[in-house]
């Protein structure tokens, strides 16, 4: 998802990779972002109806987010290297339907993907289009535990 | 909830248009570029040059820390006072403003709708809308957070 707007097709999907959500990511997470009980300690999750310690949901969209830059950067470096060109992403206006579908314990590994879904052409931006995607978050046990639905500026072909 | 939290507010206290104002947060230009780089490593959220040559017109924070920080005012100042048992997920979620380093962001929560579970006795669905503003009044985010609270029943 490197290429201009117009470059883009609906269905093109890209693997972003997997990351383990270990104690000493959560609890700092949840100290500094979300100090709620569940979050904090074993003792503070076991009274809760998760039962056990489990990561901030903004935790796993954040390592979603770090995922999906790392990757289009080493799509950028890789078509860089082959002299092939490379669009301009910008930031992103929302979001729609974020699912924490399941909770994320500590040790569970979630191996993100997102599929573009649809294309919009900005009215206000010309030389901006909107991508649309679905974001997929699954665990080591195959259940999706993380969902939503994203839309990010892309630079469309110079005229 | 520890035992050592007094639970103030259950599923039957959560009416439909009450609001709560739930602090305030300053954002530091550290800040910002500590959590970019662990979470959203792009040049507009990481160093001032890319941010003013982007359409954020500045160094500017992730919308996720904007989110988060959103987060933590929400726990502090009113989940953990509450019955609340966590949130499925999040509704439409709005960046409408860039949050640049030294702005302050402060929150509101309005609750937008309230209904008991019938596949679940005991447990209610409560959304809550929250805005978040900068120091000037600016509505920089909005989004709209179903979540699950316990029924007061009779325990008090």
């Amino acid at each position: 998802m490197i290429g201009y707007f117009e470059d883009l097709a609906i269905g093109e999907t890209v693997e972003l990779g997997a990351y383990t959500f270990e104690r000493q990511d959560i609890l700092p997470f949840a100290a500094k972002y979300d100090p709620q009980p569940y979050h904090l300690s074993d003792d503070g999750a076991a009274s809760t109806h998760f039962g056990k310690l489990c990561a901030s949901g903004w935790h796993t969209a954040a390592i979603f987010m770090r995922l999906a830059v790392l990757k289009k950067q080493e799509l950028i470096a890789e078509a860089l290297a082959e002299g092939r060109e490379v669009a301009n992403t910008g930031p992103s206006p929302g979001f729609e339907d974020l699912r924490w579908l399941k909770p994320v314990f500590v040790g569970d590994t979630v191996t993100y993907s997102r599929v573009i879904t649809g294309k919009t052409e900005s009215r206000s931006r010309p030389q901006w289009g909107v991508i649309h995607c679905d974001n997929h978050g699954v665990n080591q046990n195959g259940d999706a535990v993380f969902f939503f639905k994203s839309n990010v500026f892309q630079e469309r072909r110079p005229a | 909830m520890s035992a050592a939290m007094t639970i103030r507010y259950y599923f039957e206290d959560l009416a439909p248009g009450l609001t709560f104002d739930l602090g305030s947060y300053a954002v530091e230009r550290d800040e910002i570029i500590e959590f970019a780089t662990e979470f959203d490593p792009q040049p507009f959220h990481l160093d001032e040059d890319a941010g003013k040559a982007s359409m954020l017109g500045g160094l500017a924070a992730s919308g996720w820390q904007t989110a988060s920080i959103t987060m933590r005012l929400l726990a502090l100042g009113f989940l953990n006072h509450s019955s609340c048992q966590g949130a499925p997920g999040i509704e439409r979620l709005q960046w409408r403003k860039p949050v640049y380093a030294g702005d302050v962001l402060s929150v509101r929560m309005e609750i937008v709708s309230a209904r008991p579970l019938r596949s679940r006795p005991g447990m209610g669905m409560v959304t809550m809308r929250l805005s978040t503003f900068k120091q000037d009044g600016q509505l920089v985010m909005t989004y709209d957070n179903p979540a699950l609270f316990t029924l007061r029943g009779d325990q008090s």
